[in-house]
C-alpha cells in the first residue's frame, strides 16, 4: 500500500542490475524489464555515457554479456533482444571499417549509430510519458466521486414484492417437476430390461443380427444401452459373436 | 387554452431564474449524476443557453475553491463531476475500507503512452517505438477498456488501429486528449539524462 502511495517513480531502480560478487560469480537482479531498448538505455546510463556519442564497442560488449548471462540462467531470450544484438554488432563493425572517403562525402555520411540513437530517444520520450501517466493514476486514486445512487438500473431487485418472490419460487418448482418427469422417461429402458429382451430374442431364434437389433433403437441413449447389453451378454452368457465376411454383419449366436 | 397558458408560465419561469438559482440547480444536477455531466445536458434540462450554463458552472467551481471544503468541482472527460479533494484520501479510504486498485504494469503504461500520443496507431508501429512485442499489454488495456479498436489501416496486412477510450480520460483525470502534455515536453528530460 505504501508503494502505491508514492507520487514519483524511478524507472531505473526497477531495472536489472549485474554486480560482480567474486571473481567468477555474477549476481543478477532482474527488475521489470521492458525489452532491448530498455536494457540498452540502462547500460548507457550505467556507463555514464553520452547518448549522442555511444561508446558502441563497450556497450555492445556489456549487452552481449547480459544476453549470455540470461542464457546461462535459462531465461529464454526473446527474439527482440537478439535482433538488437545483431544491430549493435553491425554498427560496431561499420565503425571499425577503415573509411576512405573524401571530406565532401564525410559530411554526407550518416553516423551508423544515428538510427539507433533516434530510436532510443523516441523510446525514452514515451518512457517519460508513461511515468507521467503513472503519476496521474496515483493522483486519480486519491479522488472519490459520490457513491452510486440506488436505481432500478444498478439494483433491479428493489421493486420485488413478496408475491414476486412467490412467483419465482413457483417457476423454479415447476421446472423441478419437469426435470423429474424427464428422468423417469429415461429410466424406461434400463440396462437390465435391455438385457432381458436381448437374451429372450437370442434364445428364441437361436441367432440375431446385430445390425437389425441396433436399427430398432430410436435414441442415442437406447443405442448405448443396447451396445452395453451386447457386451454384457457375450461376457456372461454362452453367446458367440460371428462375422462371416470382412466388414459384414455380425451375428449373435447361441452356443 | 391550457397549452398557451403553460407555455406562458414556462417563459415566465425562465425569465425569473436568477444566476444564483441556476448555479444551485447545476450543483444539484452534478451531485445526482453518476457520470460526468456535460454543459449541453444541463442546458437542455434547464432550457437555458450554453453560455449561461457555462458561466454558472465556472461560478460554482469558484465557490468550491473559495470554500476549500471537502469537495471540488472538476472538468473530466468532457463533463463536470463533483469529487472529494485529494488531501483527504487517507481518511476516505479508512472510512470506505478500500485499497487503491492495482496499478498498470510498466509495459502496459508504456504501451498506453504510445497509443495515447500516436493514435490511431497499429501494433507494428507500437513495436517500433517500444522495441518489444506488446501483445499482452494491449490485451490488458483492451480488457480494462482503456483503449478501443479504431478500424483497420489501409496498408499491407490491414493491421488493427488502436486509440484511447473515454475510460482512459476518466481514469487519468483528463478533460480531453489535448490536456495531455505535449510529447515534445518529454524531450528535455531526455537531453538531461
Amino acid at each position: 500500500m505504501e508503494q502505491t502511495e508514492q507520487l514519483s517513480f524511478d524507472f531505473y531502480k526497477e531495472t536489472a542490475q549485474i554486480t560482480r560478487e567474486s571473481r567468477d560469480e555474477l549476481k543478477l537482479h532482474l527488475g521489470e524489464f521492458n525489452g532491448p531498448l530498455d536494457l540498452l538505455l540502462y547500460l548507457i546510463k550505467q556507463e555514464q555515457a553520452n547518448i549522442f556519442d555511444i561508446p558502441i564497442a563497450k556497450i555492445t560488449d556489456e549487452y552481449l554479456k547480459y544476453i549470455r548471462l540470461m542464457k546461462h540462467l535459462d531465461i529464454s531470450v526473446a527474439g527482440d533482444f537478439l535482433v538488437m544484438a545483431a544491430t549493435l554488432i553491425e554498427i560496431k563493425s561499420k565503425m571499425l571499417l577503415p573509411q576512405e572517403i573524401s571530406e565532401k562525402e564525410e559530411e554526407e555520411m550518416e553516423d551508423p549509430r544515428e538510427a539507433l540513437v533516434r530510436q532510443l530517444l523516441e523510446h525514452q520520450k514515451f518512457k517519460n510519458a508513461a511515468q507521467m501517466l503513472y503519476e496521474r493514476t496515483t493522483v486519480e486514486q486519491a479522488v472519490f466521486p459520490r457513491g452510486k445512487i440506488e436505481s432500478d438500473e444498478n439494483n433491479a431487485e428493489t421493486n420485488a414484492s413478496v408475491f414476486d418472490l412467490l412467483g419465482v419460487f413457483q417457476k423454479i418448482l415447476a421446472r423441478h417437476v419437469e426435470e423429474v418427469q424427464m428422468e423417469i422417461e429415461r429410466e424406461e429402458i434400463s440396462l437390465a430390461d435391455m438385457l432381458k429382451s436381448l437374451k429372450k430374442r437370442i434364445f428364441e431364434n437361436k441367432e440375431l443380427s446385430l445390425l437389425a437389433f441396433f436399427e430398432e433403437m430410436h435414441t442415442r441413449r437406447e443405442l448405448v444401452t443396447a451396445f452395453i447389453a451386447v457386451l454384457e451378454i457375450v461376457r456372461t452368457e454362452s453367446v458367440q459373436l460371428m462375422q462371416t465376411t470382412t466388414f459384414g454383419d455380425i451375428i449373435l449366436k447361441k452356443v | 387554452m391550457p397549452k398557451t397558458k403553460n407555455h406562458f408560465m414556462e417563459v415566465e419561469e425562465k425569465q425569473t431564474r436568477s444566476i444564483s438559482e441556476i448555479v444551485s440547480i447545476v450543483e444539484a444536477l452534478v451531485f445526482v449524476s453518476d457520470d460526468p455531466v456535460t454543459v449541453k445536458i444541463i442546458a437542455d434540462v434547464l432550457e437555458e443557453d450554453r453560455e449561461t450554463v457555462e458561466a454558472a458552472v465556472e461560478e460554482l467551481k469558484q465557490e468550491y475553491e473559495t470554500r476549500e471544503g471537502g469537495l471540488q468541482l472538476r472538468e473530466i472527460a468532457g463533463g463536470w463531476q463533483l469529487v472529494t479533494r485529494t488531501e483527504y484520501h487517507e481518511e476516505i479510504r479508512k472510512f470506505l475500507k478500500t485499497r487503491p486498485s492495482a496499478k498498470l504494469s510498466l509495459a502496459a503504461l508504456e504501451t498506453l503512452a504510445v497509443i495515447a500520443y500516436k493514435q490511431p496507431v497499429t501494433v507494428p508501429e507500437i513495436l517500433d517505438i517500444r522495441g518489444v512485442q506488446s501483445a499482452s499489454a494491449i490485451k490488458t488495456l483492451l480488457d480494462k477498456k482503456l483503449i478501443t479498436a479504431k478500424g483497420r489501416k489501409e496498408t499491407v496486412g490491414r493491421p488493427m488501429m488502436y486509440g484511447t477510450s473515454k475510460d482512459f480520460l476518466l481514469q487519468f483525470g483528463l478533460k480531453d486528449l489535448s490536456e495531455l502534455p505535449s510529447i515534445e515536453d518529454f524531450e528535455d528530460l531526455v537531453q538531461g539524462m
